[in-house]
């Protein structure tokens, strides 16, 4: 797929997000590839449009007045892609997360080992995954039946058994399914899609059960031995049945289809459009390899989160992406105050809030997901409803992304006493070294500070953390870029879309009498040396700008940890960023005052350190 | 660029709607492509598959699937009774048999020899679609369902409880900004639609369905009440299945919210015309927003416009939907190109809303929806 780059200079690509559709325009210049201007607009799935490529119009069209260039065919028929004039670019592309998603539901014999397989494949491949059936699942056979009725997925993943293992049970759960005859959510005459990535063994009785009844697809055994997931194939299968399915049901998408391309010796060449996380993925992957590094990134829409991580394990490092299909800002922003609760999103709100008039608020911001925040009160809100969408995502991000449960591990006498199981979480936030925020609420937050802080409160990262953001929310156009030029990809991405915040240092652990969690000794580039102390309950900032590094010796007080193991010294450089270097003496595990007026204290104490708001927020709660 | 497309409710006063009605199951339609019909008209059926009973006779008879077979009393596919005998072990002499019997009546569908699992379905579940609108077959999808088209008034609400319904449309406020409260609800309001001005209260719904209403259409409503009249917080906006016993149209939002007066006087002025209303709302993907289509007898052609659906531009109509205007109506003064700070400190596109009482705001072009006549 790979084309000569010297051809391209001049590239366009939008991201049709179920919120906002976001353009940007990249050019090559003095030699590199440089982002040139963004546009944006609301993504037009809604009547009165009912048309995904209006919104890229919209937004392309804004990159069209603020460069006073013409970048579309006239008659609006499409992104002007014309190598030849000077108006246009040279190649268009897009990716997009407008089709509602790809919603499936899996089975497997053990829900936690082929079961949790299963669900890994769907979630690699892009799905959101709506319901996860075994055989020890703990529902009777008619439950089942009326779950997958119900729930009426798009495409379901039926493995389960080893190679060589249980059969009975694979056909079991094909009957349920089989007895469920379920439809595709659209379209009435199509046979709805089942792939099937189990025993190889079974695949006769299996095609026998679902052969005549649904479209099925068999493929290799997604987890053929317990040691070894082989998802690849399940994952290919999916996206595949996605593309042709699924994406094609969101409103214009088919001329969307047909507007990205380039031309290729005089021909036109089309560039498959990428579903968004897939696209995200791809970057965070392609970072964590290039740096040799431990990754995690996260990014918030409107109607899912997502979150990528890149942990090491056993020697290997392991991709793992969950979506948290309905956690979100515009679209989802109701479930997370359902899932969170009140208590939770009012913990982080500095002032007083009528609970009625919060929960009015969320409800018109449900109901209008593509409104944005005018007034001060409104974005404090909403970032506080952010930082529990974004813990939320984690924790199921947590319970996902783990080792392979059920593989036996070899024990001395000395591990019989830990009980360790196999199966834990990979997720380490001490050893993690880059945690990247993409997404709106974080990407357009008016200050970078915001975004440090949501980040942290929401993710606790502990010991010593690079802290970044997606500049203005293009990883998704970077990730279907990076599939036609990688070189130009990698170049923006480093230049323009990766905002480094500055590093987090955080001790863990507990020791009440510490007065100081940790002494810390920095010396610059230019020899000048400062001391400074992490104090409990409180949070310091110190201005280090983006690319400059310190060298920092760290000494946690005794049962605190700060990456070398507790009560010992750390040693290394520090990294600035566009807010600094971050001291946060909160404490890990992190707990905020239970007492309303000493909660409130502490916030506002909290975001002066960091100065993510104006001085007149202290006042809000008089109104607007 | 001349105009932006920015999201809109459509209130139009004559417009042909097209309503699709489609089974959920391939089945047979009932009617022709220029046929009249009323909103009760059936114009399709199918039978859904009946509920699934799993019984595993292996396990219930204690013995290896493989042998099952020889002991059914019943072959695939045969009727079955409740209490029905499905098979039977041979016992001792004759004695100490185990028995299995079907817990349900309809089909014996299979046999698994390598599970022990038998599938039995209950009888299939008749559904019917009706036309939901008085008007015209246009279409007919074969085996699927039709298209309907009726010459309507047609209302786009912002959110919605509850599925289809029609009755009567009586207007029970004065104006757009009055509340609709118990005391205005008597039994003259049984099986109408009623029109409120800016707000409902649980009590008042609680009211009204007792009084057996069968739709609201107010312009806000409390989340709180929105919570105990569901009895669960609604999580994603996903509504229309509820069974409440009424269906609630909201035309604003949540909280005390005055009715757009272009809504209410549209609506008012169809007093006493047999609206059909469907609460159900879907924001997501293939956004679904409530509605109310009065059909009417003038067979008044739609206004054409020359704008496309979802321009909007100078002189448009507006209406602002986010704090700090919230629910103001305005027309576009202007939409400048340049990016501006917002209160929030965010740099946003933007655009100058006058209002009625001479006033020019600005506020981000995301904050305002399009006011379709």
């Amino acid at each position: 797929m790979a084309v000569a780059s010297k051809e391209i200079t001049r590239i366009m690509a939008t991201d049709c997000g179920s919120t906002t559709t976001k353009a940007i325009l990249i050019e090559k210049k003095d030699g590199e590839y440089r982002l040139i201007r963004r546009g944006e607009a609301p993504t037009t799935v809604e009547a009165p449009a009912e048309d995904v490529t209006k919104g890229v119009l919209n937004a392309v069209g804004e990159i069209e007045d603020l460069e006073l260039r013409k970048f579309l065919k006239s008659g609006e028929d499409g992104v002007l892609v014309s190598p030849d004039s000077a108006d246009g670019v040279d190649i268009y592309m897009s990716t997009s997360s407008a089709g509602g998603g790809l919603q499936m539901t899996v089975a497997g014999v053990v829900k936690s080992m082929t079961g949790a397989s299963a669900q890994r494949a769907a979630l690699g491949a892009g799905a959101i995954v709506m319901d996860i059936i075994a055989s020890n699942d703990g529902r009777l056979p008619h439950e089942k039946v009326a779950d997958i009725r119900r729930l009426r997925p798009d495409m379901i993943l039926l493995s389960g058994g080893i190679d060589g293992g249980t059969i009975d049970h694979v056909i079991e759960l094909a009957e349920v399914i089989k007895a469920a005859d379920p439809k595709p959510r659209f379209g009435v005459g199509y046979k709805l899609p089942i792939i099937y990535a189990g025993n190889k063994n079974a695949r006769g009785e299996v095609k026998k059960e679902l052969g005549e009844q649904a479209e099925l697809k068999i493929v290799d055994n997604l987890r053929p031995v317990l040691e070894r997931e082989n998802l690849g194939p399940a994952r290919d299968i999916i996206h595949e049945i996605f593309m042709e399915h699924v994406m094609a049901q969101a409103p214009g998408y088919t001329r969307l289809m047909n507007w990205a391309g380039h031309y290729v010796d005089g021909s036109w060449k089309q560039v498959p459009i990428m579903p968004t996380p897939g696209a995200v993925g791809k970057l965070i992957e392609t970072v964590a390899k290039n740096e040799n590094i431990e990754v995690m990134g996260v990014d918030i829409g409107g109607a899912t989160t997502d979150v990528f991580s890149v942990f090491g394990n056993e020697g290997e490092t392991v991709f793992n992406r969950t979506v948290s299909a309905n956690l979100g800002m515009s679209y989802s922003v109701s479930n997370v105050f359902a899932s969170a609760g009140y208590d939770n999103v009012m913990r982080w709100v500095p002032f007083h809030m009528d609970e009625a008039d919060l929960r009015n608020r969320i409800r018109n911001k449900m109901i209008r997901p593509t409104t944005i925040p005018q007034m001060l009160k409104e974005l404090i809100v909403e970032q506080a409803i952010a930082r529990e969408a974004l813990r939320l995502a984690l924790v199921q991000h947590k319970e996902l992304a783990t080792g392979l449960k059920g593989v036996a591990q070899e024990r001395t006498i000395g591990d019989a006493f830990e009980q360790t199981q196999s199966g834990a979480t990979l997720v380490n936030m001490m050893t993690l070294d880059l945690l990247i925020g993409s997404g709106g609420v974080l990407s357009h937050a008016p200050r970078r500070s915001q975004a440090a802080l949501m980040v942290i409160d929401a993710f606790l990262p502990e010991g010593i953390t690079m802290l970044a953001v997606d500049s203005i929310f293009m990883m998704p156009q970077l990730g279907v870029l990076s599939e036609v030029l990688p070189e130009a990809a990698t170049e923006v991405f480093d230049k323009d879309c990766l905002i480094r915040l500055g590093t987090c240092v955080a001790p863990v652990g507990v020791n009440r009498k510490a007065a100081v969690l940790a002494e810390v000794r920095i010396t610059k580039q230019d020899g000048s040396s400062i001391e400074l102390r992490i104090e409990p309950g409180k949070m310091h900032v110190e201005p280090l700008v983006a690319g400059e590094k310190v060298n920092a010796v760290i000494t946690p007080a005794k049962n605190l940890d700060v990456g070398n193991g507790p009560g010992n010294e750390w040693t290394g450089e520090l990294e600035g960023g566009v807010v600094g270097l971050i001291f946060d003496g909160r404490g890990r595990p992190f707990v905020l005052p239970e007492d309303d007026a000493r909660r409130i204290e502490k916030l506002q104490e909290w975001s002066k350190a960091l100065d993510i708001y104006p001085e007149r927020f202290i006042d809000l709660e008089g109104g607007e | 660029m001349a105009f932006a497309y920015t999201p809109g409710l459509r209130v139009a006063n004559h417009t042909v709607v097209r309503k699709e009605r489609r089974l959920p199951l391939a089945g047979k339609t009932l009617v022709v492509a220029g046929d009249s019909v009323t909103a009760d008209t059936i114009v399709a059926k199918t039978d859904l598959p009946g509920n699934v009973k799993m019984v595993n006779i292996a396990n219930v008879l204690g013995l290896p699937p493989g042998d099952i077979p020889e002991l059914l009393f019943v072959k695939e596919g045969e009727s079955i009774k409740e209490d029905h005998v499905l098979g039977q072990t041979r016992g001792f002499f004759g004695l100490f048999k185990n028995t299995v019997r079907s817990p349900i009546e309809g089909t014996f569908e299979s046999y698994n020899r390598i599970t022990g699992q038998a599938v039995l379905r209950e009888p299939p579940i008749p559904v019917a679609i009706d036309a939901y609108v008085r008007g015209t077959v246009t279409e007919v999808l074969e085996n699927e369902g039709v298209i309907v088209e009726s010459n309507a008034t047609f209302v786009q609400g912002i959110f919605g409880v509850g599925g289809e319904t029609r009755g009567e449309l009586k207007v029970l406020t004065d104006g757009p900004a009055d509340e609709l409260t118990g005391d205005l609800i008597d039994e003259s309001c049984r099986g109408k639609v009623l029109l409120g001005g800016s707000f409902v209260s649980y009590t008042t719904l609680n009211k009204a369905i007792a009084t057996g209403v069968k739709a609201i259409i107010v312009g806000g409503f409390d989340d709180k009440d929105l919570k105990e009249f569901l009895g669960y917080e609604l999580g994603v906006a996903i509504t229309g299945h509820e069974k409440k016993g009424i269906t609630l149209v909201l035309t604003e939002g949540f909280g005390r919210m005055n009715m757009a007066s272009v809504t209410f006087n549209l609506l008012k002025s169809r007093e006493g015309l047999l609206a059909s209303v469907n609460g159900a709302t879907q924001i997501r993907a293939g956004v679904m927003r409530p509605e109310l289509v009065i059909p009417v007898d003038e067979a008044e052609k739609e206004k054409s416009s020359d704008k496309p659906a979802g321009a909007m531009d100078i002189g448009s109509n507006v209406r602002c939907i986010r704090a700090p205007y919230f629910g103001k109506l305005g027309m576009v003064e202007a939409l400048p190109a340049e990016l501006q700070v917002l209160d929030s400190e965010a740099k946003v596109r933007v655009l100058d809303v006058k209002f009625d009482n001479g006033e020019i705001v600005t506020v981000p072009r995301a904050n305002v929806e399009l006011i379709e006549e």
